[in-house]
């Protein structure tokens, strides 16, 4: 079953066409990997889906459901759910307060307790609840973003270059995190340049090249395609 | 009575200072301090307190809006004019009999909390934020100050209320509790003190609640980070708007009480001084602090009063200079950087000797 399904979706910013007529189609309990050169239109994908921008023209469905012209905590409400490129943490206020607040609309008391210290094990931030989250290292803010971002049990999870700035080792440990998450069920598009990380966790890859999909496919099939190939080199402009 | 229970715990939280039995047991202390004082003191110089007491509402309500929630606003000097002109025009026209003065407080504080929700509809889900926030309230505040200045004229009246421009409205009723044996007149004196320190109390108190309830922990994840906020599904529109609401009502509150105290309210209440000043308290205690805010208001007022008294004109110049040291050496507000500095002290001192 589709969970998530982009239609003919068109985004203008003056004369620049940034998204051209995407269709993307996102199984139910796939994780799927966003690749392309910067500029593609990637992180406009996810304001599209998230409702922080509107398309000019194109629907959006989320589990059946017309969610085009759905503001952006209503399409949360629904089920997705998102990691942002730059971390965006609550930097002045603790570790602990930062999970409690995404977990507080769903959890209480006793619940709420053992869900934040699940979640603390989880992302391997136990030593760390009482400190500000603004003064983590990049990647434990880039990993407690994503732990709030899971903490409201979401069917989809969008994850915007969840390895940006991470160790060989932490990019590891993060594959590891997202595969934990999809086998307990969770749909999750992520938008990564590492390769080992896509290779680590993609059943899907989607190759987004001047706001066009550009190639669709398994990881093999991408890396095998020379048109990909062309287009990080810089060499086609279809 | 479990969910009662559960308000208490709210006393203590992540977003108050304070916790724990020493901490309450101060409170305990200075609250009986408080309670004793008029028997130590004369009518007059209690009124005068009382006179102190009145801006905390209006303090407290800018910790809330933009210590708290992250929107600096000048509007609350606009919405403590509205509800003093709107106790007074009430109570002008229908007296003080059967305990009205008291229905007039609210009514008059729930005309703030309108205009309030009003007025924040339009700019929260018009989406301005930052200091666009900051203009608009601005600009009300001092289109109602340029209104009621120009409202001199007999022709500017509501039934027996003359607004009375810059003269100012006066001689309307000092709240007034019905009693058996005659009412009993609440002139700035003892009797006001008491019934405005409880209402401290009571609002310093339900305002911890509020701040460490789930609704407190929204309203500093939209200050710290208004796009997270939402993409945790919570619509951050709404909460701006309910806090602009409570916090318009607190600065009503002051309003009305400051009507009440001096039987006197003029469109300068209104004017840049006005809507700068609260500003300027708020900073130096320490904005996102509750009790930081009470403690810096009372202490900056006291201080400004003295210097009125001995070097009237060089008063204001001390307030914009303490504004821009309070920016450079403690950004988060002096009272609460001392705060702070103690605690780590006292923390620092606690694990050396374990």
């Amino acid at each position: 079953m589709a969970l998530l399904q982009l239609r003919d979706v068109n985004k203008h910013f003056g004369g620049l066409h940034v998204t051209n007529s995407v269709n993307l189609v996102l199984e139910q309990g796939e994780i799927h990997c966003l690749i392309g050169p910067n500029g593609a239109g990637k992180s406009t994908l996810f304001r599209l889906i998230l409702g922080e921008h509107h398309p000019g023209s194109g629907q959006i469905y989320f589990a059946g459901e017309d969610i085009t012209t759905l503001k952006s905590f209503a399409r949360i409400r629904r089920g997705l759910s998102v990691k942002f490129q730059v971390p965006g943490v609550f930097k002045g206020l603790s570790v602990r307060q930062n999970l409690e607040i995404a977990l507080q609309s769903r959890l209480h008391g006793a619940a709420l307790d053992q869900e934040i210290e699940r979640l603390l094990a989880f992302l391997n931030l136990e030593a760390e609840q009482a400190q500000l989250a603004g003064n983590l290292s990049h990647g434990q803010k880039q990993w407690l973003e994503i732990g709030m971002a899971i903490a409201l049990k979401p069917r989809l999870l969008l994850l915007d270059e969840p390895t940006a700035g991470m160790s060989p080792e932490e990019t590891h440990m993060t594959g590891e995190m997202v595969r934990r998450l999809n086998a307990a069920g969770m749909t999750v598009l992520a938008i990564e340049h590492d390769m080992a990380f896509v290779r680590q966790v993609a059943q899907r890859v989607t190759v987004l090249h001047l706001g066009q999909v550009f190639a669709q496919g398994s990881i093999d099939e991408i890396v095998a395609d020379e048109r990909v190939a062309a287009i990080y080199l810089g060499q086609a402009h279809a | 009575m479990a969910g009662f229970l559960s308000l208490f715990r709210r006393l203590e939280g992540p977003q108050t200072l304070g916790r724990g039995p020493a901490f309450w047991a101060l409170f305990a202390l200075v609250l009986a301090g408080a309670l004793a004082y008029p028997l130590f003191s004369d009518g007059y110089t209690v009124g005068n307190t009382v006179y102190f007491f009145v801006w905390v509402f209006i303090a407290l309500s800018l910790s809330l809006i933009w210590g708290y929630g992250g929107s600096l606003s000048f509007g609350q000097t606009a919405f403590f004019g509205i509800a003093g002109y709107g106790y007074g025009i009430l109570t002008i026209n229908f007296g003080a009999a059967y305990g009205f003065t008291w229905i007039a407080l609210l009514l008059a504080v729930g005309m703030a909390a309108l205009v309030a929700a009003l007025l924040g509809y339009f700019m929260f889900f018009g989406r301005i934020a930052g200091v666009f926030l900051g203009i608009v309230t601005l600009a009300v505040t001092l289109m109602l100050e340029r209104f009621m200045a120009q409202t001199a004229g007999p022709e500017w009246r509501i039934g027996a209320a003359r607004l009375n421009g810059f003269n100012g409205m006066s001689a309307m009723p000092p709240l007034t509790i019905p009693w058996f044996g005659g009412p009993i007149v609440l002139f700035a004196d003892v009797g006001l003190y008491y019934v405005v320190l409880a209402m401290l109390v009571l609002v310093y108190l339900g305002l911890r609640i509020l701040m460490n309830s789930a609704f407190g922990n929204v309203i500093v994840a939209i200050r710290e980070n208004p796009e997270r906020a939402e993409m945790l599904g919570y619509d951050i529109r709404k909460y701006q708007l309910i806090t602009f609401v409570i916090g318009a009502a607190l600065a009503g509150l002051s309003g009305v009480l400051y009507t009440v105290w001096g039987q006197y309210i003029t469109p300068s209440s209104m004017g840049m001084t006005a809507a700068s000043l609260p500003l300027i308290w708020v900073a130096v205690g320490g904005r996102s602090d509750l009790t930081a805010t009470i403690i810096g208001t009372l202490a900056v007022l006291s201080g400004f009063q003295a210097l009125t008294i001995y070097g009237s004109q060089y008063a204001l110049v001390f307030m914009g200079v303490l504004l821009v040291l309070t920016v450079l050496i403690a950004p988060n507000g002096l009272v609460l950087g001392v705060i702070n500095w103690i605690t780590k002290l006292v923390t620092r001192r606690k694990s050396e000797a374990a």
